[in-house]
């Protein structure tokens, strides 16, 4: 037993790590040392962050995210900044935040107060809702038709946790299946694996847009919660923030952001060209006429 | 059979999987397989002293590795070591700021000053896992290397004044290594079957890259099929090469 | 900006409403070896069978089984694993597939990931039958047939059961690697232990207190198998023969 009593000490090593050593300095300052800024970011998110045919990242998240850096860069007075990526998953994205891996998280990611407790996010970029999709074929028209059937949603996202807590308080029965991201969780609906997959609307509406034959798909009528789309950034670091959301908040007010987001939106994009055509909501226009960071859904 | 499958995708796919997923997965089993086997060595050598103060900790490290999955080892590292080594590194710069911590600032930057994380990519991070990971293996194919060679020989090498390092480096370690070559290199066509699993951090690699594909134009089975066939076409070639070095250096042994 | 611990977090409610994170992995834990155990039904009897063909003097049986252990131990065990999960069912006839996609969770990933775990496993377990039986003097099946035991007799009567008892130790590193790559089914959706501690991180927030809690677990799993194998191996020793341990071998 000795040799693995020393495993003990060295986990208990590994607690000593909670004190001060480790408090995080301002992101702002590590630009600067460094001359480099990672950006985290998405696999299948579709169009916010994605590989798109030629296997380069693309996506609305990420032009956002660059104009950020550009603010970055101008406000420490740099010449330039090199731009690293740095792949996250729902599951894997916090973790990397917290532990400096990734300085941006540029994708998907709904702010709410309780992720605040472990990561700051900037102001609002998108505002989505949580729905499920299924096949016309399977006829599902509300949660009570999925009563003890198997559904899949992504892990470490909002919405596998709402289903989560939504089966056990409605005793719905439903088998819930984690999959690693977007697609893959697409792909166990597509296969006959599962029979729908709750996600934000809008990364629905993409998946099934570029699905073989969207004509088969219906996303469900009802929306269950409000998604505040943020990009992340580390927590209790103020200064980076402030720098950060001045950024956002000049696309706002210069109207840049129309234009960002008619690229995405409202024409053709990669991999398959095929056009969104989802116009600006009510919600979200609301945002960009008064920039908020709140992560309450009533905000919206 | 395979009439609705459409194989057309794989070749024009070809030059991703290639140049960016197989790069990946070789680069990261060389680099690996070298750092592997050097502290694997190391660990063996701490392991089979006499000195508590080396053994104990070496077996320690060898039998924690290995009795955790590699999956679990992987999602433990892509998240502790920033914390880790920006802890580590901290406090040697404390005790030697001009020397050597001056060399971790130039390297890991303001941070190691400070005390914050350090900033590891994917890259580096599965660099560092596997590295630490395959060594605990090495060390223990090692382990039974050093034990190979002969008592007497240790002891006439002392007995002409090698020290432990001379004795290790000019008599024991050469031999060891020749004698284990065989294992070791089966165990790095295990490494290189294993660092398919950084799929889980959604890692390019060879398997990630093919599974991007595959899941962007639906192709799992073409895509799939066709990721089994390389892996096992390079792991036998390798494997058939391993063996005919075996006779090889058996005859001569 | 430094970690903040919680311990008490394995005592706090899952979201589930099952119960609190400790029982997930103990579920978690629970389905690792079931996993494990199933699979090492299958390695154990097709790896024996296997691993005895190829010793047998049937040159085309031999040339098979080498086949068949070559095709298991060159293909990572991600790949496979995606194989019998992904591929398998769209090969098959349609209705057989679509069964058994549909089939309910988690059996529809618990399924393949023992076929996949119990086949990878079987090539490995081969090697260690082959290697046993090889081990032993040819005077003992020439001796066997002598007296006028068939060769499935001699087989029966005399090689395997001393064959086993010889590879003991590297069958029990063999079980400890089934129990270590059940994590690899995580990738199809199983809820084993590892998946267990990464979803408690992902609820949570709680990285490490819920890496640490499935290491533990995994470490003790390991003490108890490797302690019940010593005295196992205790038992059955054959006085005189040398066991088969301690020869360096490469794998997980």
């Amino acid at each position: 037993m000795t040799r693995f009593s020393a495993v003990f000490v060295a986990l208990a090593a590994a607690g000593a790590l909670s004190g001060t050593a480790l408090a995080q300095e301002g992101t702002l300052k590590k630009i600067k040392d460094t001359g480099t800024v990672t950006l985290g970011h998405r696999d299948t998110s579709i169009p916010f962050s994605y590989y798109d045919d030629k296997q380069k990242v693309v996506g609305y998240a990420m032009d956002i995210c660059y104009k950020i850096v550009d603010a970055v860069k101008a406000n420490l007075k740099m010449k330039k900044i090199d731009v690293k990526l740095n792949p996250v998953t729902s599951a894997t994205r916090i973790p990397l935040m917290a532990n400096g891996t990734i300085d941006l998280e540029c994708g998907s990611t709904t702010n709410n107060l309780d992720r605040q407790k472990q990561v700051w996010f900037t102001i609002t970029h998108f505002v989505t809702a949580n729905r499920y999709v299924a096949k016309k074929s399977s006829k599902i028209k509300s949660l009570a038709d999925l009563k003890g059937k198997t559904v899949v949603s992504t892990s470490g996202t909002t919405n596998i946790k709402w289903a989560t807590e939504e089966n056990a308080k409605r005793k719905l029965g439903m088998n819930i299946i984690a999959a690693k991201d977007h697609a893959e969780a697409f792909l166990t609906v597509e296969t006959g694996r599962a029979v729908a997959f709750f996600m934000d609307d809008i990364l629905l509406y993409s998946l099934v847009a570029n699905s073989k034959n969207p004509s088969e798909w219906a996303i469900g009528s009802e929306a269950y919660t409000v998604e505040p789309y943020g990009i992340m950034l580390r927590k209790d670091d103020a200064a980076f923030k402030k720098v950060v959301d001045a950024a956002v908040r000049n696309l706002y007010k210069s109207g840049e952001i129309n234009k960002i987001y008619d690229k995405w939106f409202l024409k053709p994009v990669p991999p398959k060209g095929i056009n969104l055509n989802v116009p600006m909501s009510a919600q979200f226009k609301k945002v960009v006429a008064n920039p908020t960071d709140s992560g309450d859904p009533k905000a919206y | 059979m395979f009439s609705g499958f459409d194989f057309d995708v794989i070749e024009r796919s070809l030059p991703y999987l290639f140049r960016e997923g197989m790069t990946f997965t070789l680069t990261l089993t060389a680099m690996a397989m070298t750092g592997g086997i050097v502290f694997g060595t190391l660990l063996a050598m701490a392991r089979l002293s006499s000195a508590a103060l080396f053994n104990v900790p070496a077996a320690t490290y060898v039998n924690l590795m290995r009795s955790v999955p590699l999956v679990l080892v992987i999602f433990w590292f892509y998240f502790l070591v920033p914390w880790i080594g920006g802890w580590v590194f901290h406090k040697i710069y404390l005790l030697n700021p001009q020397g050597i911590g001056s060399v971790l600032v130039q390297l890991f930057g303001n941070a190691v000053k400070d005390g914050q994380t350090i900033q590891v990519g994917a890259f580096w991070s599965s660099v560092i896992t596997f590295t630490l990971f395959e060594a605990a293996y090495y060390a223990e194919i090692m382990r039974a290397g050093i034990q190979s060679i002969a008592r007497g020989q240790v002891s006439a090498g002392q007995a002409l004044g090698l020290n432990y390092w001379q004795n290790m480096g000019h008599i024991v370690l050469p031999q060891a290594f020749r004698n284990m070559l065989p294992v070791l290199l089966t165990q790095t066509i295990i490494l290189f079957q294993d660092t398919s699993l950084v799929y889980v951090l959604s890692i390019t690699d060879f398997l990630g890259a093919a599974a991007k594909i595959a899941q962007r134009d639906g192709r799992l089975v073409e895509m799939y099929l066709f990721v089994a066939v390389v892996y096992f076409v390079v792991s036998y070639t390798l494997s058939y090469g391993v063996k005919h070095l075996q006779q090889r250096i058996a005859i001569i042994r | 900006m430094s970690y903040n611990w919680n311990w008490g977090i394995f005592w706090q409610p899952a979201p589930d409403g099952t119960g609190v994170y400790f029982g997930w992995l103990i579920s978690g834990l629970g389905w690792t070896l079931a996993t494990a155990l199933m699979a090492w039904v299958i390695a154990l009897s097709l790896g024996s069978a296997v691993g005895t063909l190829r010793t047998t003097p049937v040159a085309w049986v031999v040339r098979l089984g080498n086949a068949y252990v070559e095709v298991f131990r060159n293909v990572p065990l991600l790949v496979q694993m995606f194989l019998w999960y992904f591929v398998l069912p769209e090969l098959l006839p349609k209705a057989l597939g679509d069964a058994m996609k549909q089939m309910v969770p988690p059996w529809a990933s618990f399924w393949p990931a023992v076929l996949c775990l119990g086949f990878y496993t079987s090539a490995r377990v081969s090697e260690q039958v082959r290697a046993g039986i090889q081990s032993l003097p040819s005077g003992q099946r020439m001796a066997g047939t002598a007296l006028g035991l068939t060769l499935p007799q001699a087989y029966r009567f005399v090689l395997l059961p001393q064959a086993f008892r010889i590879i003991l130790p590297p069958l029990t590193s063999e079980f400890m690697n089934i129990i270590k790559n059940s994590a690899v089914a995580l990738t199809i959706g199983l809820m084993e232990l590892t998946a267990r501690a990464r979803s408690m991180q992902e609820f949570s927030f709680q990285v490490f207190e819920a890496f640490t809690a499935a290491t533990v677990i995994y470490i003790l799993v390991t003490l108890i198998v490797v302690f019940g194998m010593r005295w196992v191996e205790k038992r059955v020793a054959v006085p005189g023969l040398i066991s088969a341990a301690g020869a360096p071998q490469a794998g997980h």
